[in-house]
C-alpha cells in the first residue's frame, strides 16, 4: 500500500462520536493517530505537533472492511486494476478490502498472492488481503497448498463464483485448512439446480421468461456445508447469503455450536427480484436478487447476528460486456462506492439497523472472520485505520463520478442521507469526502 | 367569424339537393352503374343517392363502401385517427361506370386517395364524382362531377355535414374552425 | 385517440382491452385485401422493414413478409446464419448496423428472452416482437385471439385450453396474457417438469390431467413438444407424453362439441396431436396461418401511425 508522504505528523480527530463495537464503547472522545497506530484515546486530547481533522457531529468508527471484492488484477484490468479498485474502497470508505481469487490466472499459487500483495504496496490506497483458491486452476479436484498461500499472505481460501461442488473436496478443505485456522469462503450454489439460470426462480422469472435458480440450489449447499464444518471442525464462511432459508440453517448451525459464519450484501438487503423486470443486466448478479420475504429475512439475520458481516461482493465489468441482452450478460454488480451511503439511508435513517451494529458488520467481525490483527477496533494500539461517517449530508450515487474503472451499479441516481465523509488508513488521510456532497 | 355556425342547409334542403343530384347523374345513360361511398358520411350520402336513382329507374343499383386509411398520404397528420374499416364492394369494378361518393370536397387528397383506392379494385369504365359541398381550396387538381352546393370558404373555417344515420338531424354548418386537427378533405 | 398506446409490440403483457380489440378489428379490414386480385395497398409506400432472424423461422418470417409486402413496404432480410451476426458481433453492434440503414421497423427474431426490449431501449425504429427467447410472442397471440374472436364472436367467457411445455413457451404467455385482459379463462395442461413455478403470475390455472383440462372447453391449443438435450429431463419419451397429454380422438370428445382445435406449428403429427384430430373440421390450424398475416398488417399499419405521429412531434 503506498501512502501520501504528505504527513507523517501525528492526526489528530476531534470533537467525534466513537462507534467501537469491539470495545463496545461508543462515547465522544478524540483519537490521535501516529505512527499508523492509535496512539491516545480520551475526551479532549491535545497534542501541538499533530494536524487537526474537526470531526464534530460525525461518526468515527474502525476502518471498513469489505472481506468481498474483485479487484480483477491480474488479467482483468479492463474492468479494474488494484490501483482503481483500492481507490474506489478508500471513496467507499473501506480501509481493507479482501480480493476474490478468480483472477486470471486464478490466485491458486503463492507467486499470485505475493504479485497481488506487491501491486497493492505499489498502486494500492487501502489494505489488500488476497483469499486464495480451495482448489488448483479452482477446478473442484485437488487443493492448492494452502500453508505456502498462508505463508505468503491469504488470509482465507475460496473459489468464489464457482460453488465447491464435490462434497469430498469441501470436507477435505475444511479438515485442511484448519490446521492454519483461516476460514473456506464458499459461494453456496448446487450447481446443476442453478444451470443455466439467469435469476432467482418464482413469479418474476416465470413472466420474463428467464431461468431462474431455486433458494434450494443455496440452501441444499449452505445445509451441506454447515454439517461438514460440523464433522470436520473446520471454519466456514457463507458468501452472500442471499434466502431466507439459507439465514435458517446458519442460524441453527450456529446453535449446534458449528463455526459457521455470514455475510451479505447491500444489493440482497435492499432489492428484490423486481428490480429485474426491465431486463437491466446491472441487477443481475449470483446469487440473484430474491423476493422481498428472503430481503427482510437478511436484513433481520444482519440485525439479530446470524448473519455476520455485509460485504459488497464488488464485481466489476466492462461497460460493453453488461451492454447486452441479459442471458449474455455476466454476474455481478460493483458495490463500493455505494454501500455505506445505501446502507445508511436506507436501514440507518429508517432505524431498521443500529448504527453500532452497521459498523460491527463492517470492522469487528471481518476482522474476527479474516484474522485481521489490529484492525476493526479502535482501541489504543490498534492500527490507524478510521472510517469517519456524516449521519446528516445528503449523498447521490452517481455512477459517472465512481473512482472504480466500471459502473454496474444498482444503485446508480440514489440519494441518500449519510455518508463517508474522511476514510483514514495507518494514519493518513486518503479520502476526503466533503466536496461530494449536495447541500 | 365567430359564435353560432351558419348552416347552408337543413333536411330539407338536403333531401332536395340529393334528389337533384340523383337526376343529374341518371341523366347520362352508361350502364351498368354502382355508386360507391367514401367511410364515414359518403356511405350514407351515397345510400340515399342509391335508393333514389332505383326510385328512377326501378332497377338495382350497385352500391359499395370504400375506406381510403389505407392509401393516404398524411398518415402522420391526422391526429385523431379513425379506426380502419373495411372496404366493402361485392361487384366486379371493372367495366362500370362508378359514381363515388363524398360529403365534402376541400384539398382534394382524399379523393385522390380514393382513386388509388378504386384502381386496385379493378378498371372502371368511368369513374365521377358526387359531393354534398364543394368548399373549393383544393391543393390538387380534382374537380366533382356532381356538387349539390359550391359554397367559397377560408382554411380557418370548417364545413360539418350531418347526417342522422350518425349525427341523428340532417344538416349542413359553416363555422369557425373550434375543433382540434383537421377539416375532413 | 384511437390508437396504440406505444410505438413498440414487444408483448401482450400490458396491452389494455381496447388496444387488443383495435388491432383484431384492424385485422378484419385486413383480410379483405387478402382476397382481391391486387393484393397491396400502398401504405408504407417509402418505409423500410428490417426482419431480422437470429432464430430460423420459415413461418413467422414468411408471415411477416408478406404482410409488409402487401403494406408495400421495402424490406431487408437478417438471419443470423451467413450474416456477421455468426462471426461473434453483439446484438447492440448489429441493432446498430441496422439503424444505420435507418428502417422503420425491425421484426425481431431472437432466442434471448428481453432482446426485443433491448432492441426497444436502443433503436429509433418501431420493434415488433416476432419471439424472444422464453419470453412472448405478441403477434402470435394476436392471430390466435383473431381466429377464435371469429369462429366463436367473442373473447370474454371463452375457456381455452393450451396443453405442452408451458415452460418454454412464449407463445403460451402471450396467449395467457391476452385472453385474460379480454376476459378468457386459461387453463394451462402438461406434465409438471413443464409447467413453471408460481404460474399463476400468468393469469392462468394448472390442471395435471389432460382429461380435465379440456372437458368442456371450447378451444384446445395445443404446443409444439421439443425433445431436444434439454428438456430430456423433463420428458422421459415423446411416446409417454403422445399417452398422457396428446390430443386424440377420445380426448377431444370431452371437449364442447363445437371446440376449436389450434396449433401455433409447425405439428409434431402423431406427438402432441393425432393425425386424424389435425384434419378434424374442427381444427383451424391453417386459418391460423392465414389469418397471421391479417394481425401483422394490422400491427405494422397500426405502429405506423404511432411512429409518423412521433416524428410529426
Amino acid at each position: 500500500m503506498k501512502l501520501p508522504d504528505e504527513s507523517s505528523r501525528p492526526l489528530l480527530l476531534k470533537g467525534g462520536c466513537l462507534l467501537d463495537p469491539a470495545s463496545g464503547r461508543h462515547e465522544n472522545h478524540d483519537l490521535l493517530l501516529a505512527e499508523g497506530r492509535i496512539k491516545a484515546r480520551a475526551p479532549d486530547l491535545h497534542a501541538p505537533d499533530a494536524r487537526v481533522l474537526d470531526v464534530s457531529g460525525k461518526w468515527v468508527a474502525p476502518g471498513f472492511i469489505d472481506m468481498h471484492v474483485h479487484l480483477r488484477e491480474p488479467g482483468g484490468e479492463d474492468a479494474e486494476t488494484i490501483a482503481t479498485g483500492t481507490r474506489a474502497a478508500a471513496a467507499g470508505g473501506f480501509t481493507a478490502v479482501a480480493a476474490m481469487p478468480n483472477t486470471s490466472p486464478v490466485n491458486d499459487d503463492q507467486s499470485v498472492t505475493r504479485f497481488i500483495l506487491a501491486q497493492a504496496a505499489r498502486d494500492g490506497v487501502v489494505r489488500v488481503h488476497p483469499i486464495g483458491c480451495v482448489t488448483k486452476g479452482m477446478s473442484g479436484e485437488e487443493l492448492t497448498e494452502m500453508g505456502n498461500q498462508v505463508d505468503a499472505g491469504c488470509m482465507a481460501f475460496s473459489d468464489d463464483g464457482k460453488p465447491v461442488a464435490s462434497a469430498q473436496v469441501m470436507r477435505r478443505a475444511l479438515e485442511y485448512s484448519s490446521v492454519f485456522g483461516v476460514p473456506i469462503i464458499d459461494h453456496c450454489e448446487e450447481p446443476t439446480l442453478a444451470a443455466g439460470a439467469v435469476m432467482n426462480e418464482g413469479i418474476v422469472s416465470t413472466a420474463l421468461g428467464l431461468r431462474g435458480m431455486p433458494d434450494e440450489a443455496e440452501e441444499v449447499m449452505v445445509d451441506r456445508n454447515i454439517r461438514l464444518a460440523g464433522l470436520t471442525g473446520g471454519r466456514v464462511h457463507i458468501a452472500h447469503i442471499s434466502t431466507r432459508g439459507a439465514i435458517e440453517s446458519v442460524r441453527r448451525g450456529k446453535e449446534a455450536g458449528v463455526r459457521v459464519t455470514a455475510e451479505v450484501t447491500p444489493h440482497h438487503l435492499l432489492l428484490t427480484e423486481e428490480a429485474v423486470r426491465d431486463y437491466d443486466t446491472d441487477f443481475r448478479m449470483n446469487p440473484p436478487l430474491r423476493t422481498e420475504e428472503d430481503r427482510a429475512a437478511c436484513v433481520a439475520g444482519l440485525v439479530d447476528g446470524t448473519i455476520d458481516a455485509i460485504a459488497t461482493d464488488h464485481a466489476p465489468h466492462a461497460h460493453e460486456f453488461k451492454n447486452v441482452e441479459f442471458d449474455a450478460a455476466p454476474n455481478g454488480v460493483i458495490g463500493l462506492e455505494s454501500a455505506i451511503p445505501v446502507l445508511m439511508d436506507r436501514l440507518v435513517a429508517t432505524g431498521l439497523l443500529t448504527p453500532v451494529r452497521m459498523v460491527e458488520a463492517l470492522t469487528a467481525a471481518p476482522a474476527r472472520i479474516l484474522n485481521l490483527e489490529g484492525q476493526g477496533s479502535l482501541m489504543v494500539e490498534s492500527l490507524a485505520d478510521i472510517t469517519v461517517l456524516d449521519p446528516d449530508c445528503l449523498f447521490t450515487v452517481e455512477a459517472r463520478r465512481f473512482r472504480s474503472l466500471s459502473r454496474n451499479t444498482p444503485f446508480n441516481g440514489w440519494r441518500c442521507r449519510g455518508s463517508v465523509i474522511f476514510t483514514i488508513v495507518a494514519g493518513h488521510l486518503v479520502h476526503d469526502g466533503r466536496g461530494d456532497f449536495a447541500g | 367569424m365567430t359564435g353560432q355556425p351558419r348552416i347552408l342547409m337543413d333536411a330539407g334542403k338536403m333531401d332536395r339537393t340529393l334528389a337533384r343530384m340523383a337526376a343529374e347523374i341518371r341523366e347520362q345513360e352508361s350502364e351498368p352503374l354502382a355508386v360507391v361511398g367514401i367511410r364515414t358520411r359518403g356511405v350514407h350520402l351515397a345510400a340515399r343517392l342509391r335508393d333514389k336513382l332505383q326510385r328512377i329507374d326501378q332497377c338495382e343499383v350497385d352500391f359499395g363502401i370504400l375506406d381510403i386509411n389505407l392509401y393516404r398520404d398524411d398518415l402522420s397528420m391526422v391526429a385523431d385517427h379513425p379506426v380502419l374499416r373495411k372496404t366493402e364492394i361485392s361487384f366486379p369494378v371493372g367495366g362500370r361506370r362508378l359514381v363515388l361518393v363524398d360529403d365534402v370536397l376541400y384539398t382534394g387528397r382524399t379523393i385522390r386517395a380514393a382513386l388509388d383506392a378504386l384502381t386496385d379494385l379493378g378498371r372502371p369504365t368511368a369513374i365521377q364524382l358526387a359531393v354534398l359541398v364543394d368548399r373549393g381550396l383544393r391543393e390538387v387538381p380534382i374537380q366533382a362531377d356532381f356538387v349539390g352546393l359550391a359554397v367559397p370558404t377560408r382554411t380557418d373555417q370548417h364545413v360539418r355535414v350531418l347526417v342522422r344515420e350518425e349525427d341523428g338531424v340532417d344538416r349542413v354548418e359553416l363555422g369557425d374552425r373550434d375543433l382540434p386537427g383537421r377539416d375532413k378533405s | 385517440m384511437v390508437g396504440l398506446g406505444d410505438r413498440h409490440l414487444l408483448g401482450t403483457q400490458g396491452l389494455s382491452s381496447e388496444e387488443i380489440t383495435l388491432i383484431l378489428d384492424t385485422a378484419e379490414s385486413m383480410v379483405e385485401i387478402g382476397q382481391r386480385e391486387i393484393k397491396k395497398v400502398p401504405t408504407l409506400r417509402g418505409k423500410t422493414v428490417v426482419n431480422f432472424f437470429y432464430e430460423p423461422s420459415t413461418r413467422t418470417r414468411s408471415s411477416f413478409e408478406i404482410a409488409e409486402k402487401r403494406l408495400s413496404a421495402d424490406i431487408v432480410n437478417f438471419s443470423a446464419h451467413g450474416s456477421s451476426v455468426s462471426k461473434g458481433e453483439t446484438l447492440l453492434d448489429t441493432a446498430r448496423t441496422l439503424e444505420a440503414m435507418e428502417p422503420n421497423f425491425i421484426v425481431i427474431r431472437h432466442g434471448a428472452s428481453g432482446a426485443a426490449r433491448f432492441l426497444a431501449d436502443r433503436c429509433r425504429a418501431s420493434i415488433i416482437n416476432a419471439g424472444d427467447g422464453m419470453h412472448e410472442h405478441p403477434t402470435q397471440a394476436l392471430l390466435d385471439a383473431f381466429t377464435m374472436r371469429r369462429h366463436k364472436k367473442k373473447l370474454a367467457g371463452l375457456n381455452v385450453a393450451i396443453v405442452g411445455d408451458i415452460t418454454h413457451s412464449r407463445v403460451a404467455r402471450s396467449n395467457a396474457y391476452l385472453l385474460v385482459t379480454m376476459g378468457a379463462r386459461v387453463t394451462f395442461c402438461g406434465p409438471p417438469t413443464m409447467i413453471p413455478p408460481h404460474v399463476e403470475c400468468l393469469g392462468a390455472r394448472v390442471e395435471r390431467s389432460m382429461e380435465k383440462a379440456i372437458e368442456g372447453v371450447d378451444v384446445i391449443m395445443m404446443l409444439r413438444i421439443q425433445w431436444e438435450r434439454q428438456s430430456r429431463l423433463a420428458l422421459p419419451s415423446l411416446r409417454e407424453y403422445t399417452r398422457l397429454y396428446g390430443l386424440n380422438r377420445r380426448r377431444l370428445d370431452l371437449a364442447h362439441p363445437d371446440a376449436l382445435i389450434m396449433h401455433p406449428g409447425p405439428i409434431n403429427r402423431g406427438v402432441e396431436i393425432a393425425d386424424d384430430v389435425a384434419d378434424d373440421p374442427r381444427s383451424v390450424i391453417l386459418e391460423q396461418v392465414a389469418n397471421g398475416v391479417a394481425i401483422r398488417m394490422a400491427v405494422l399499419y397500426l405502429l405506423a401511425r404511432n411512429w409518423d405521429a412521433h416524428e410529426a412531434a
